[in-house]
């Protein structure tokens, strides 16, 4: 007996609407295992995960403030990686769009609101997008790899967020790494009284509806497919694919930036060192999940953001430790992996 | 000079090769994969789960040998799963890579939680790796302290430097490998196995990489915390890329980024006012800049990150 592998001629479509979604179920299946080993039944424990997700209108709200994010950063990774730019550091855009955006809304005191906010989002896209916008002119100017500068500009945005938190922002009342609050004027309205559900979600959803009309609608869109299809036949075309990168990647960077402002203007009211429990590098998982496409990504981000909402329900519930949300998220990644190999190869045993 | 400067000076001096060990192991690591052609970047997940599976062993079984072999042993078990996904199927290096960060940096805080409770409180702790002293050597002044008193692992960490670089440069084996991660199509043309060499080379870098972690919870702070590895194994990353893949250089590179965050510890200790983290960013700085110098003669491995007679 040996395992012989096959190329399909063409990626099995089918299969491909398959893959994510029987990628996330074994993933849940394998995600049983460890919490079994702690001490909880696996069905009690998803039980629990959904209510405390979807349950209630509470629940549901929470989960959309972290769907909000999640999106935004899928979003930014998609896009990037249609035009085979592997953006790693939406975590690093985020923090820098966070930053830049803080920056105005901290003093922004006297200005009304409807300036205010459009500012301060437009701060938060620049700042994410510059960001972005170093490795990708690194990568065309100088083919430096953008998978490595993308992935330590995290931390270098990381350590310097937190150099100017420790250091010239530190509340000298007490003495966190935390900036001033936010202007009033710049806080994202509530739009659901008695919950967070505020202007940045519904901002998110419109960035996923414009990302929809780029990629299925736009001229540039179908640039950046054909890039990440064919480069050397699209720049053959007579498309300027350096430009169409580094423009990519700014958008990219930018969206992620957006993600930052909100959580500062929807959730902290002050930029701190932890804005972003990491949101930056499910991105990655979204994108890959949602398959780069608009909609798969809304709901791949809407399931991560179920995972990581329910996980600390059944935290609370069951006393697993919250760390599980993580794992979960990892295997579904490793689990889609194999999912897309079964879509592009087939495998059979043959007889010797 | 004072004798109060020599005392600061050596044990800046001393802290230096004790950071500098455990990214020496998951650099020599990552250097053997990335020279076979696969960007590992489960290598920070690989370190947690070296310290916590170390962590754990060595905890429940009073034996922290038996925890740096059980750490070992996971970072092996995690190779496996990185040559399977980039290797057998070819999936792509860096999504690989990061789901198996982010699935390792949740299970190894999370195996520890349910494996271990804390006691009245108190976070569990083992009596980490005491030095062993070199007799007469570390009876030389500063050098004796510095190079003559360390931790068993520093020590292999500093054997372990020359033996890769005999093994990559100067061995049959090392060709082959080297091979693999230049033009694969070629090294299997040559009868060399292009699939069984990346195993055994993410293998190698499992291993290398969960001794490393192990080293932090069982020699540096003798307890597991989430996040315990801070980010090192990005450190790794950054620094077989600054060392241009050599392991000699890796040896040099870990001592100027261990050196680095020895004198940030002891300047934060001094109560020195510029913020540290700017010391922290350095080595991630350097190695941006390391690469935009060298981009004009690209060195990297050929075939790093594209899979082998599969397509992405």
């Amino acid at each position: 007996m040996e395992v012989v592998v096959e190329k399909r001629l063409l990626p099995s479509r089918s299969l491909s609407i398959a893959a994510p979604v029987l990628s996330t179920l074994a993933a849940l299946l394998i995600s049983a295992v460890p919490i079994y080993l702690g001490g909880v039944n696996p069905l009690y424990g998803y039980t629990q995960l959904l209510r405390g997700a979807v349950g209630t209108k509470l629940a549901l709200t929470e989960t959309f403030v972290i769907f909000a994010p999640l999106l935004l950063c899928g979003i930014a990774v998609a896009l990037a990686f249609t035009c085979k730019f592997w953006n790693i550091g939406a975590e690093g855009q985020l923090y820098c769009g966070g930053l830049i955006g803080s920056l105005f809304a901290v003093y922004a005191t006297s200005i009304p609101s409807v300036i205010a906010i459009p500012v301060m989002m437009i701060l938060g896209f620049v700042g994410g997008a510059a960001w972005a916008a170093w490795p990708a002119i690194l990568k065309v100017k100088l083919k430096v790899d953008e998978v490595v500068t993308t992935l330590l500009g995290n931390w270098v945005m990381t350590y310097a967020v937190a150099a100017i938190l420790f250091g010239p922002w530190k509340n000298p009342v007490t003495g966190w790494p935390e900036s001033p609050v936010i202007s009033d004027t710049t806080n994202y309205p509530i739009l659901i009284p008695g919950s967070r559900f505020h202007l940045g979600i519904i901002i998110a959803m419109l960035v996923a509806v414009v990302f929809y009309i780029i990629i299925r609608k736009t001229k540039w869109g179908f640039e950046l497919l054909g890039i990440g299809g064919n480069p050397t036949a699209t720049n053959a075309a007579g498309i300027n694919v350096s430009r169409q990168i580094i423009l990519a990647a700014v958008v990219s960077g930018g969206i992620a930036g957006l993600a930052g402002i909100g959580q500062v203007a929807g959730i902290e009211f002050h930029m701190t060192t932890d804005i972003s429990p990491g949101f930056g590098y499910t991105g990655v998982v979204i994108a890959m999940v949602g398959a780069l496409s608009p909609i798969g990504v809304v709901l791949a981000s809407f399931l991560m953001a179920v995972i990581v909402q329910g996980t600390q329900a059944m935290h609370r519930a069951t006393g697993v430790p919250w760390a599980l949300a993580e794992t979960i998220q990892g295997i579904i990644l490793l689990c889609l992996l194999v999912g897309l190999f079964f879509t592009k190869y087939k495998v059979r045993l043959r007889m010797r | 000079m004072s004798i109060l400067d020599i005392t600061l000076i050596t044990g800046v001096l001393a802290a230096t090769l004790r950071l500098a060990t455990p990214l020496i192991y998951g650099t020599i690591g990552e250097t053997f994969s990335e020279r076979a052609g696969v960007l590992n970047l489960g290598i920070e997940g690989m370190m947690l789960m070296g310290a916590s599976t170390g962590f754990l062993v060595g905890y429940s079984s009073g034996n922290l040998w038996l925890g740096v072999i059980a750490a070992a042993m996971m970072g092996i078990v995690l190779g496996l799963i990185m040559a399977f996904l980039t290797v057998s199927i070819g999936a792509q290096q860096h999504v690989a890579g990061l789901g198996l960060t982010i699935a390792c940096s949740g299970f190894s805080f999370y195996i520890y939680r349910v494996t271990i409770e804390k006691v009245g409180g108190v976070q569990p702790h083992v009596e980490p790796f005491a030095t062993i002293p070199i007799p007469y050597l570390n009876q030389i002044p500063i050098i004796g302290e510095v190079l003559f008193d360390q931790h068993a692992l520093a020590y292999l960490g500093l054997i372990l430097v020359p033996v890769s670089a005999f093994i990559l440069f100067r061995t049959r084996f090392g060709l082959a490998l080297r091979a693999v991660g230049e033009n694969p199509n070629a090294a299997a043309t040559a009868g060399i196995d292009v699939f069984k060499m990346r195993y055994l080379c993410l293998c190698i870098a499992g291993a290398l990489s969960a001794i490393g972690g192990a080293w932090l919870s069982l020699a540096q702070s003798g307890m597991f915390l989430p996040g315990l590895t801070q980010g090192r194994g990005w450190v790794c990353i950054a620094l077989v890329v600054f060392a241009n893949w050599s392991p000699l250089r890796v040896l040099a590179g870990a001592l100027l980024f261990g050196g680095i965050d020895a004198v940030q510890l002891s300047l934060q200790s001094v109560g020195w006012q510029i913020p540290y983290q700017l010391f922290l960013m350095l080595p991630y700085v350097l190695t941006i800049a390391a690469l935009i110098a060298v981009s004009r003669r690209a060195r990297a491995p050929a075939a790093l990150l594209s899979s082998y007679k599969r397509e992405d």
